[in-house]
Parts: C-alpha cells; structure tokens; sequence
C-alpha cells in the first residue's frame, strides 16, 4: 500500500510533458551534483578547505589555475577548488537544516492556526506577518549576530537565522490551504462521523495540504543559499575556521578583482549561481508538474485517426467464433 | 409553532425513534460587502423555523423542499452538526440538543449521515479501505489492523462493491460516482447506527444508476434495521421511496402525512404546485402547468403571515398581504408592458423603497411634486387588468391622501397545524378559524362600499 | 443513405446548424480522450433539439465543439456548417464575430458566469456595444429593458449587482443575455440543472415561448428526459460520444427504437415508477471504448454481431434515426450474426 500512495505522488512526474518535464529534470541534476560534492567533499577535494599546505610546501599565495591548483589559490592561501566543494558541503548542510527546522515550525503553526482560527488564529498571523515584513538580510543578521554568543557561528547558527527568515513563508501558504479544505464535503463528514478534532487535522487536512509543501521547500532552499552566502558576505556568516563558505570567499575576493585574479571570485561565485539556479529549476519544475491547470495546458493534441463506425463505414472488424462480451471498464 | 390543533401522528414513544418538537435554527447572516456599503443591516435567517416532528423507527421520512426550504438543515441539526437555536430533539427520549461536542460524540454511533455529492465526501488522500474503517477508529472501537480490514471488507461486501478486497485499497479517484457513494454509504453503516440522514445521495448520480443506490439503501435498511431521513427536492424519486414526506417551504413544514396522501390528494398549494411543475418523460404533457410566481423569497425577512401567500394561487384575506406584495405585483405587471407604457407609469409613482419595509399599513408614493391622484391611477389600473389576483383579497382599504395613495391590508394570522386527513398541513385553508375570519372580513366588505 | 434530421412544421428548407460527423478528441499524455466520436444531426430554424445523455457521454463537449469553445489540447475533425458557412478550422477571430450575435451560449452555472463587480445594465450594455456597435445608447437601453422584460425581470432592478439575484434570476439573465443580440442558434448546456424544480419549470416555459415567438435554432444539452420532453421537438440519445437515436420527441419517447434509450426511459424515476430498473454495468470509459457498438456489453438485446461490428446508422418504423443492429440493415449483418451474444455477468465490482 505505500507503493501505491508513492507511485500516485509520482504519476504527475511521469506524466509530464514538454518544458516542465525538462525544467525539473535539469533542476534534479544540478541538485544531485552539488549533493554529491557535499557528501563525497572528503574524496573528492583534493585538500581541506582550511590547508594552506601540503607535503610540507606551502602553497602559493594567490596563484593562478595551474596543475596542482585547478581553480588556483586565494590571498590566503587555500586551495579554491577544495574550498568550493567543501563550500558545497557547507551550503548543502545549512539548507537541508534551514527547510528541516522551516517546516517542523512554519507547517504545525499553519495547521493549527488555520483549522483552529480565532484569536489564537489572529496573533499567529500579526506576528508571521511582521516577520515577514521584516528585510530579511536584516532579520538574518540580527539574529546570526545573537546567537553567535552562544552556539558560535557555524553552520547551525546560519541555519537557524534562515529559518527565522522562511517559518512565516510556510505558515502562511499551509495556513491557507487549510482554511480552503477545512470547508470541504469530506471534511465535513469526517466530523459528520465523530471523528476528534486531532484526527481530522492530521489525516484529513494535512495529507490534502502536504502536497503544496515540496515545491515551496525547494524554492526556498534556493533562496536559503543566496541568504546564507549574503551572510558569509558581509561577515555574520560562517567562520572560516569553523567550515568553507561560498559567500565568505566572495568577499575575499572583491580585492582581487581589481589586480585582474578572477579565479578566487569566478568559482564560488558560479557555484552559487549554479545551485540557485539548480532549486529554482526543480522547484518551478515541480510547481507545474504538480500544478493541474499548468500541466493541462502543456498537453499536447492527439491526432485524430478515421476510425471505421463512422457513417456508411462498417468495415468488418473479425467475425471470430462468439465469445463473452467485453466487460465494460470503470469510468 | 407548534401548538395543539395537531401534533404529528405518533402511537406510542417507543415507537418513535426520534421527537421533534418546536426546533428552531438561526443562522446569523452578515450582509455582502455591498449590502454593508449600503447601510443594509446584517441579518438572521431562520433556516429551521418551528418543526415539529416524529420519526417512527423502521420508516423512511422524506423531506422534500426546494433550495431555501431549510432541509439540508434541519436534517445536520437533527444530527448536532448544527447547533439547534431553540426546540428539542429527541432519540429515543434522550434530549439531543444543549449538549457539547464531546457529549454528543458517543450518540453519533446512532444516526449517521450520507452527504450529496460522493465525489467530495471521501478525502481523496485516503484509500476506501481506510476511509471506511475510520469511524471505527474515531469511536475508538476497534485499533487492531487487521481486524479494521476485515470490519472494512464486511461493509464494503454488504454495499456491492465485492470482492471487497478490489476496492480496500483503492483511492477515491479510481472509483466511479454509484461505487463512491456505496463506498459512503458503507462507511456510514459500519457503526451500526440507528438513524441515517441521506442528504441527496442520488441526486448527483446518473438516472440508470440513482435506481441502484435506491434499491441497496432499500436492502440495507430491512438488513440492518435502519431507519432513514429521506432529504431531496425530487420527489419523484421520493415518492418512491419514503413512507411519509414533510414538504418543507421557507424552513416550515407545510404538510407531512404518508406519500400516497401527498401525491394523490395534496392539501397544501405548494405540495401541488410542486407536483405540477415536475417534468415528466411524457411529451403529450406540455408547458404551462400553471406555476405559482415569483421565486422562494429572501429568507431573512420572510413574507407576513403564511410564507408561501405571495406566490400561492389560492391565498386569501388572512394569508398575510403586505407591501413588499404591492410591489412584486407592480414591477411584474411592468415587465408585461411595453417600453412606453412602462415609463408612463412608473413616472406615475415615486421611489418605491418605502415599500421594501414589511408592513401592513403603507404607501405608494406620490412622485416628486405629484399629486395623489397618479398613484392611484397606476393602482385603478393594475387592478383593472388583474381584478382577481389573490393580492386583492388582501387589501382593506386604500386611501387617496398627498403623500400617495395609503394602502392598508388585512390582519395576518400566521398558519396553525392543522389535521386533514391523515396528514398535518399547515395552511389557512383547513383552518375553520382562518376561513370564519376572511368570512367575516367579506360580509363587512360587501356590506360597505368597494374598495 | 439519408442522415439529416427533417425539419417538419418549422423553418424547412435549410438547416441553420449542420453536424456532420464531428469528432472532438482530448491529448491526455497517454491515449486520447473520444469524447465526440463521429456525431452527425441538424437543426433548422425555430427547432428545439434535445441532446441527452449520461455524465461523461460527451454531450457537453459537443456543445463546446459546435462552438469552437474547447480547450487547446483538444482536437476537432469533421464539419460543423453554420448557415452553410464551415466553423470547423474557422480563425480564432472568425469564431469571436459569429458567437453572440449569431451562435449563443447559456451555461449551466448562472452565478459564477456572470462578473460580480458589474451591474446587469453594464453587463448588457458591454455585449451590444461590442456586437452592435451601430446602436446608440438609447436603443440599447431599450432593447435591453425590453428582453429582460420579456424574462420576468424588472425593469426596475436594471442597475443591480448579480448577487442581489436569487439562481433562478440570474439564469433568466443569462438568456437574456444571450437574446438580446438575437442569435440564430442558441445552445443552452444543462440550462436547469443547478436550479428548484418550479424555477426550472419557470425558465422551460421561457424556453418554448421562443420557440414560438423567434425563429431561434435550440440545442438544449441535458440529462434530464422530463425536460426534453417537455421542451424540445426534436431528441438525440447520446452514448459514449456517439448518438444512439435520434428523431422527434414524442415518436422517440413513445416507441424508442435504441435499447439504450428504451433503459433510459425505464431507468428513469418519474411521479409513475413502480418498480426501480436500472441498466447493468457502468458507462464505458471514452478513452478505451468497447469495440462495435458501444452499447453491447450492457445491452438487454445484445446479438452477435453487436460485438463485431459499429452499427449502421438505418431508419427505425417510426421514423427516427438509429444506431443498431436490431434495425438491420438485414443485409449487412451476417450469417447467425442474430444470435444472442453470450456474455459473463457483470460483476458487482464492474457495478456503477
């Protein structure tokens, strides 16, 4: 029986046609690389993302791509390309943290708000709403900067800093979907049947509003990156001692961009780009693919073949020896 | 209202599965946002009006009413979905309403419900065999997987939809409407209820199909001993399959009594006009069937006296004429006229507003600096064209003064029970106190001079 | 062989609408959707033709398809003669010009087709400006007071938002919507369906006073038998996106010649049911219909060949068109092709 409610989520998947199927699937690869750097970062990047030296030679200062050095070499003395996969790991890591935390918040809030209403209802809102309103860099910074003091500022801190920034966005949409089902028939008759309100919740309305969560999930791991590496930019990101980070060896590189050394700026910057780019594929992509009006505009029209049983056209399709009739299949 | 002129048949109370007696439901209504930019009041609607009622056990009680008519309410008030206002409900002489939820949760084992459209009633994120077991998990009856699938299988055996085991893990989406509403229909038995409420359950369904559903819920019910709350505005199928029918008009029942009485010898105007504007499969029956006007009205400020009389062929005196009346005549007799003659007229009146005010003493105004004589020309001649509209019975006099022309109109009796036969109507024309009255009121009128 | 439907007492001559074998097929990403599958019928002017049918026979889809008004992923093939003129494969904007003044549409859903933010004199006003741009604000004024007149409506309630409507109200609004440019053909889609029995009795009593006072063509789309019989000349059984019979009403009703019609009549619960019949088995699925005819898996008279072979479309003795093997042609059907076809039983999970 879980295979069958797994394949139903798939079918949409399957089933799609034209630019959303290529947008989603081009999104997964994107993803999947950069998965796949963090994971294997230890086997792939040829050294640490703090070394400054290998086999006791130290490696150049800002030296340009050469064999050892295939992205080249920072003002620090780190190797760019094991910084950008490590940087991966980092990216990868705070995000999967930043949605992980986003939904166990941002989805209970918005059941309970939406199912329960009222009051309770109300001052949820105002104050999603004001953190919401809220710039979110600013919002980030403040709260990157507070916690810096007790957890330090690692990768769990950024984390939670961009949680802060995405709970109202979660709570907002499964908020309102929940209004909207909890005024459906079979809501109605789950109640109709004695059904506890915690039951309702969980196995009527949630399951119905789950289905508008993964798109948003991936959308905001997109902008989750950009955060995080605005973070690392302006300093209030990760330390560098603590992890690589993307945004972090951005800022390092601002000066070198004026001495013509573009390979400390270029990498981590393309790699920001790419991943971005990769959610914001896979999460467009699963919008439409799960989007029913979307996924009915992209299908295509059938051809239309001259069937015989049209007027006059009796043609003689077998005169087999009788057998039982054909049984009618379900509508 | 319920009252002593007739109380709706019963024999003994243990007969009765469920008593009814003066239930009352209002729903607060707050104005559109037009209304509210226009200064109109918010509103309450009594969608369930004065019922009275008995459900014997075993039968089928039909309520048959048109949209408005308050029996999609009544019935989930019946069941405590809705909050009575006023009024008792009794099953099997426990009083149903004034309890919280979590009182009434337990009693929702004995009278369950079948909703109308089947595709919607089943959350399409479950699959059958796990929506029909629920309920026994909410009512906590029984926890054991396997035990919930055999109870499932069992329920979805009785209702047709064999081998069980197809349809168990199914999901709503695979299934047809007639199997969908099978499915619905297990899941409502499978508690072993007392009482079913089935709210439209064919009416969404195809013609060669409702005949199924019908002919199962028929098994089900001498199966299992159920007995049933028939609600529907067809009642051609009801005909079929109730053994009493309350016709429901404006949240009143306006006549309860066994089908056949209802069919072959209706005693309430609206009863027959329903049964004349039913279309039938037969072309040698043709248009008009002589429809009552107009539509059902609005039903936060409901007609004076007898909710139907504006619409009923047969209204009198007493029936409950007022202004709004006046006014549904005047605009109606205006869409017969042509353009020219239209504007001729109503130049002839003012601002008709004050009219929309329910009232048995009012105006028809006098246009700006006109006199009294034009509305009353408008009137002579709205009267000429249609002396014997009922509206007219209900007119005592009418005045010709400078603000307009004051029409007053007779006292309206509000409409009892009343016994005819052995169905219950509640209607002026069986009443001999409402017929003594417009008697009266017309000796006087003969007497003195036309109005 | 003959397959246009006569226009008798009215219009004669011409018909104003001519179907010949519209197909309309739906892409689903897997097998297409035969929702219209060679459909062929006529009206002249001043005729009511009913089309009645089941859920998912396509009926709707037809109305649609006659009107050019489908979605893109549909797909027409056939010919679909407006006044002789072809609307199958006419331009987007051909099709814009000829609906409303001439081609018209009623809905089933009164409430949500109209635009709540506009009054009824600006809903009116916008189509006869658009269509009749040769009026001048008076005429339209008039015209419009004068349909809605002619529906019940008062005139007083000219400048009133849809809402302050009840549903019966608003569909008469429609009709005069779709009136006031005095279109030749009207098609009303399951015009009653959302709406009270006397509301509905109401707006069919509407709906034969145009018949005899205008010279307007109807389709009138519907499952409900009562209303066909009570409104239209002419009826045309649909069945799984082909049409079973088709002919006048009252010969249809009385002797229908189609064993699916003839179920559908006694499946149908009316003031004189006695007993509960139904037909056996569900409707088909339009994307993997049963091969031959249609109907056969689900036929009281199915016969061998039935499942052989698509019916020819022949005449029945009282005159109507038919699709079945029952009403030969003789010659066509071959040797023991008229024994009765040996089917299993339905199984109660193939039950609808």
């Amino acid at each position: 029986m879980r295979q069958r409610r797994l394949s139903r989520w798939l079918e949409p998947i399957r089933e799609s046609t034209g630019v959303s199927r290529w947008i989603f699937w081009i999104g997964v690869a994107i993803v999947a690389f950069f998965v796949i750097l963090a994971v294997f970062a230890p086997l792939l990047a040829p050294y640490g993302f703090d070394q400054v030296s290998a086999d006791g030679v130290r490696f150049p200062k800002q030296g340009s791509p050469d064999g050892t050095h295939l992205f080249g070499t920072t003002v620090g003395n780190y190797d760019v390309l094991s910084r950008v996969i490590w940087g991966a790991r980092t990216a990868i890591e705070v995000v999967v943290l930043a949605v992980v935390f986003s939904l166990a918040i941002g989805v209970p809030l918005g059941l309970f708000s939406g199912y329960v209403g009222g009051r309770a209802d109300r001052v949820l809102v105002l104050i999603m709403d004001a953190l919401f309103a809220f710039p979110y860099i600013l919002l980030a910074i403040v709260i990157a900067f507070l916690l810096s003091d007790k957890l330090g500022q690692g990768v769990v801190t950024a984390a939670i800093a961009i949680t802060a920034v995405y709970v109202p966005q979660y709570f907002r949409v499964v908020r309102n979907h929940v209004i909207s089902v909890r005024e459906e028939p079979y809501v109605d008759a789950a109640r109709a049947l004695g059904a506890p309100r915690r039951t309702i919740v969980s196995r009527y309305v949630l399951q119905n509003v789950i289905q508008s969560v993964p798109a948003l999930a991936t959308l905001n791991a997109a902008d989750a990156i950009l955060t995080l590496a605005a973070l690392g930019f302006l300093g209030y990101g990760i330390q560098p001692t603590d992890a690589a980070e993307w945004g972090y060896d951005l800022q390092r590189a601002i000066d070198d961009a004026g001495a013509v050394i573009w390979w400390t700026g270029l990498y981590p910057g393309l790699a920001i780009v790419l991943l971005v780019t990769g959610f914001t594929l896979l999460g467009e992509g699963l919008n439409d693919v799960i989007n029913p009006l979307i996924r009915a505009r992209s299908t295509a029209k059938p051809e239309i073949e001259e069937q015989p049983g049209g007027e006059g056209e009796a043609a003689i399709l077998s005169m087999e020896p009788p057998r039982g009739g054909e049984e009618p299949r379900g509508p | 209202m319920s009252d002593t002129a007739a109380q709706p048949s019963a024999e003994t109370s243990g007969e009765n599965v469920l008593e009814v007696r003066d239930l009352h439901t209002t729903y607060s209504v707050r104005g559109s946002f037009f209304d509210r930019l226009r200064g109109r009041e918010s509103g309450s609607v009594r969608a369930v009006d004065g019922v009275s009622l008995d459900l014997r056990r075993g039968e089928v009680l039909g309520l048959v009413g048109e949209s408005g008519s308050g029996k999609t309410t009544l019935g989930r008030t019946l069941l405590g979905l809705v909050e009575a206002t006023s009024g008792s409900i009794r099953l099997d002489g426990e009083e149903l309403t004034g309890r919280s939820e979590a009182e009434l949760r337990p009693l929702r084992r004995r009278m369950q419900i079948v909703f109308q459209d089947p595709h919607a009633s089943l959350n399409p994120a479950m699959t059958i065999g796990a929506l029909v077991a629920d309920p026994l998990r909410f009512h906590k009856l029984v926890s054991d997987r396997e035990e919930l699938r055999a109870r499932a299988s069992e329920a979805l055996e009785r209702v047709g939809l064999a081998p069980a085991s197809e349809f168990l893990d199914k999901f709503p989406a695979d299934l047809s409407g007639g199997q969908k509403q099978r499915a619905v229909l297990a899941r409502a038995i499978i508690l072993g209820p007392d009482v079913l409420v089935a709210d439209e359950p064919v009416s969404m369904l195809d013609m060669s199909v409702r005949a199924k559903i019908l002919e199962l819920m028929l098994e089900l019910k001498d199966e299992l001993d159920l007995t049933y709350i028939y609600i529907t505005h067809d009642l051609a199928t009801a005909k079929f399959f109730c053994d009493r029918i309350a016709i429901m008009y404006l949240g009143q029942i306006v006549e309860l009594g066994p089908a056949a009485d209802i069919y072959e010898r209706p005693h309430h105007p609206y009863t027959a006009a329903l049964l004349r504007a039913i279309p039938e499969p037969d072309p040698r029956r043709t248009v008009p069937r002589d429809l009552p006007r107009g539509e059902v009205p609005d039903a936060v400020v409901p007609p004076l006296g007898c909710p139907f009389h504006p619409r009923c062929p047969k209204a009198f005196e007493v029936c409950g004429w007022e202004s709004r009346d006046l006014r549904t005549l005047l605009e109606d007799r205006w869409t017969r006229l042509s353009q020219d003659d239209y504007e001729r007229e109503r130049a002839g009146v003012g601002n008709l507003d004050v009219l929309d005010v329910p009232s048995v003493d009012t105006i028809l105004p006098v246009p700006d600096g006109g006199t009294g004589e034009q509305p009353a020309e408008v009137l002579a001649a709205m009267r000429a064209d249609a002396a014997d509209d009922p509206f007219w019975s209900g007119v005592a006099a009418t005045e010709v003064t400078d603000a307009g022309v004051r029409v007053r109109f007779h006292e309206p009796r509000v409409p009892r029970d009343l016994r005819v036969d052995r169905s219950v109507v509640r209607c002026h024309l069986h009443d001999p106190e409402a017929l003594a009255a417009a008697e009266e009121i017309r000796r006087g009128r003969d007497g003195t001079q036309n109005v | 062989m003959n397959a246009v439907g006569d226009n008798r007492e009215r219009g004669g001559g011409e018909p104003i609408l001519d179907v010949r074998d519209l197909r309309v097929w739906y892409g689903t990403g897997g097998d297409p959707v035969r929702a219209v599958d060679g459909v062929s019928f006529s009206i002249g002017a001043g005729e009511t033709l009913g089309l009645v049918g089941e859920s998912g026979c396509g009926k709707s889809t037809l109305g649609r398809g006659v009107l050019g008004l489908l979605p893109d992923a549909a797909a027409v093939a056939g010919s679909v003669r407006f006044r002789g003129r072809e609307l199958v494969g006419l331009s987007v904007k051909g099709l814009r010009e000829l609906r409303g003044p001439e081609l018209g549409l009623i809905f089933q859903e009164p409430m949500t087709r109209l635009d709540p933010l506009q009054t009824i004199e600006a809903h009116f006003r916008e189509t006869l400006r658009t269509h009749r741009p040769d009026l001048d604000d008076d005429e339209i004024r008039r015209r419009s007071l004068e349909t809605l007149a002619g529906m019940g409506i008062p005139r007083t309630r000219f400048g009133q938002y849809p809402h302050e409507f009840s549903g019966g109200m608003r569909q008469r609004i429609m009709i005069a919507l779709a009136l006031v440019l005095e279109p030749k053909v009207l098609i009303a889609d399951e015009p009653t369906t959302a709406l009270d029995v006397i509301v509905e009795a109401q707006i069919l009593g509407i709906l034969a006073d145009l018949r005899r006072n205008f010279d307007t063509a109807i389709l009138l789309i519907t499952h409900n038998l009562g209303i066909v019989a009570e409104a239209c000349d002419r009826v045309a059984v649909m069945y799984a996106g082909e049409i079973a019979e088709e002919g006048d009403a009252r010969e249809v009703f009385a002797e229908p010649a189609h064993p699916y019609t003839r179920e559908l009549l006694r499946s149908t619960i009316s003031l004189e049911t006695t007993g509960l019949n139904y037909i056996p088995g569900a409707p088909p699925s339009l994307i993997d219909p049963p091969p031959a005819c249609r109907f056969h898996p689900r036929c009281p008279n199915a016969m061998r060949v039935c499942a052989e072979r698509h019916p020819i479309e022949v005449r029945a003795p009282a005159g109507q068109r038919v699709s079945c093997w029952l009403h030969g042609p003789e010659g066509e059907i071959p040797e023991g092709g008229r024994e009765p076809l040996e089917r299993e039983e339905f199984l109660e999970a193939e039950e609808a």
